[in-house]
């Protein structure tokens, strides 16, 4: 059994963050990420982050995730077990993790669960053939691995991940044949949907995948249009040829680590699924359980960046560490409210809201 | 002539070797057998990405109907990539390393897990 301050599960955007806010005011901190090496998703981001120079905008994301790790590197009161899974978190404040093989237990004051989120399915007839993939797994192969997911791939969803993805696809050397959209408008930033118009990338709104073609892995797929109430429209249908699929229908929270602890969860579509009920110091129903990121709603890994801050601040002064909370804090929610602003985080905005009508 | 796809999936071109923004450091090559066919791929690298590099994307057969199953999230998170390693089922091949000299199967639905008493952990 080992003891620390805070234990971070998770290593992206907020976890790092919240781990930089933790030890920065001396508390002992250990992350623990499944990958081999921190970062989460921030390392298979080739493009430029939006948001405040606080939250690093106008640099890359793999770039962010070496800036983050390279800064808690210099601290010497946070360790690091990479590939290690964690597998429950008991009354006792212990945290169980696999580890090399082994069962190991980590006794801490506060735990953030800062665990991400996982690509949503969609239903269609063989969604499950090889070759149907999330957006996020494609960007993986290509972007990490330096692998092509395929030759020509048809794209489904046009929000942030499907249009930026589609995009870096074309980077990759990979065609996309399409990119279709089941809303009216394009979900994404109208920078990032101009992007991939420019390079040729039909994006289609109004149409979805109707079925994927082949035996054994993707051959092909039909697109249809959608009428007014979503349901497709026959006499739409167009084949699309293609050898990928990719999935960028949206993400929902990893809170499994969150329903195990006990905290108390509440069903919110516009934050992408089941999350934790929280106040604005990102502490959850149990105490000393704190949350940060996507796990606490899908958002942008800016957004995720300073939830993490507020988990890892929030993390030392209940620990008594952080004599300057109240400024520190409000400068972090401030950013935050800043950032959430504007027409792209109407969801988000409506989702937090349903979440604090819970608490009052 | 690789056990691949209709249609020739695959290719020497699945690698990437020129992009604007990334280069990509790679480990040293090695030779894995894959359903007793030798291929090549970089250490360390996900056997997943290995395989795919070689055409094949056909992971495992699924348990009840005998589905045709490839990855999915290729980050660990939703184990629809097990395959038989080294004589071992359920291995996550999206994240677990390729080494020299490694035996890959496809999974024939659950896979037999065979327990020792030099397992760690079990």
């Amino acid at each position: 059994m080992t003891t620390c301050d805070v234990v971070v599960v998770g290593g992206g955007p907020a976890g790092l963050c919240a781990a930089l806010a933790a030890s920065e005011h001396g508390a002992t901190v250990c992350i623990v990420d499944r990958q081999d090496r921190l970062g989460g998703q921030l390392v298979k981001q080739t493009h430029k982050f939006f948001g405040s120079k606080d939250e690093l905008a106008g640099t890359r994301g793999f770039e962010i995730a070496r800036i983050l790790s390279e800064r808690l590197a210099r601290l010497e009161n946070v360790t690091v077990l990479l590939e290690a899974t964690a597998l429950g978190y008991y009354p006792d404040n212990v945290l169980a993790v696999e580890h090399e093989g082994l069962f190991k237990k980590i006794r801490t004051s506060s735990l953030i669960v800062s665990t991400g989120a996982s690509e949503r399915m969609l239903p269609f007839p063989n969604n499950d053939l090889p070759g149907v993939y999330g957006a996020g797994a494609a960007q993986t192969l290509m972007n990490l691995h330096g692998v092509r997911p395929g030759d020509t791939v048809l794209m489904v969803g046009a929000g942030n991940i499907g249009l930026i993805v589609s995009y870096q696809l074309r980077q990759a050397g990979v065609n996309v044949a399409a990119v279709v959209e089941a809303a009216p408008v394009i979900g994404g930033y109208a920078v990032h949907a101009s992007k991939i118009r420019r390079i040729g990338i039909p994006v289609l709104t109004r149409h979805s995948v109707k079925e994927v073609l082949g035996r054994e892995t993707v051959e092909g797929a039909v697109i249809w249009q959608l009428d007014a109430s979503w349901q497709g429209l026959p006499g739409t249908e167009r084949r699309v040829p293609c050898d990928v699929v990719c999935l960028a229908t949206g993400l929902t929270p990893l809170v499994e680590l969150l329903w195990q602890a006990g905290c108390r969860m509440k069903r919110v579509p516009e934050l992408g699924g089941h999350v934790p009920v929280t106040g604005e110091d990102m502490q959850t129903t149990v105490p000393g359980v704190f949350v940060a990121g996507d796990a606490a709603g899908v958002e942008e890994a800016s957004a995720a960046m300073l939830t993490g801050r507020l988990a890892g601040l929030g993390a030392v002064h209940g620990l008594g560490l952080c004599p300057e909370y109240e400024r520190l804090s409000k400068e972090a929610r401030r950013n935050l409210a800043s950032l959430r602003t504007g027409p792209t985080s109407d969801k988000v905005r409506a989702g937090l809201k349903k979440l604090e009508e819970v608490l009052q | 002539m690789l056990p691949g796809e209709p249609g020739g999936f695959g290719g020497p071109n699945m690698r990437i070797t020129d992009h604007p923004i990334l280069s990509f450091a790679r480990g040293k090559p090695v030779s894995f057998v894959f359903e007793g066919i030798t291929m090549q791929g970089f250490e360390g690298e996900p056997i997943s990405a290995a395989l795919h590099a070689n055409g094949i994307r056909i992971l495992r057969h699924s348990p009840a109907l005998g589905r045709a199953r490839g990855f999915f999230c290729a980050i660990g998170n939703c184990s629809s990539c097990l395959m038989v390693v080294d004589g071992r089922p359920n291995v996550r091949v999206c994240v677990e390393k390729l080494k020299e000299g490694m035996t890959v199967e496809r999974q024939a639905g659950k896979g037999r897990l065979a327990v020792t008493s030099e397992e760690p952990g079990l």
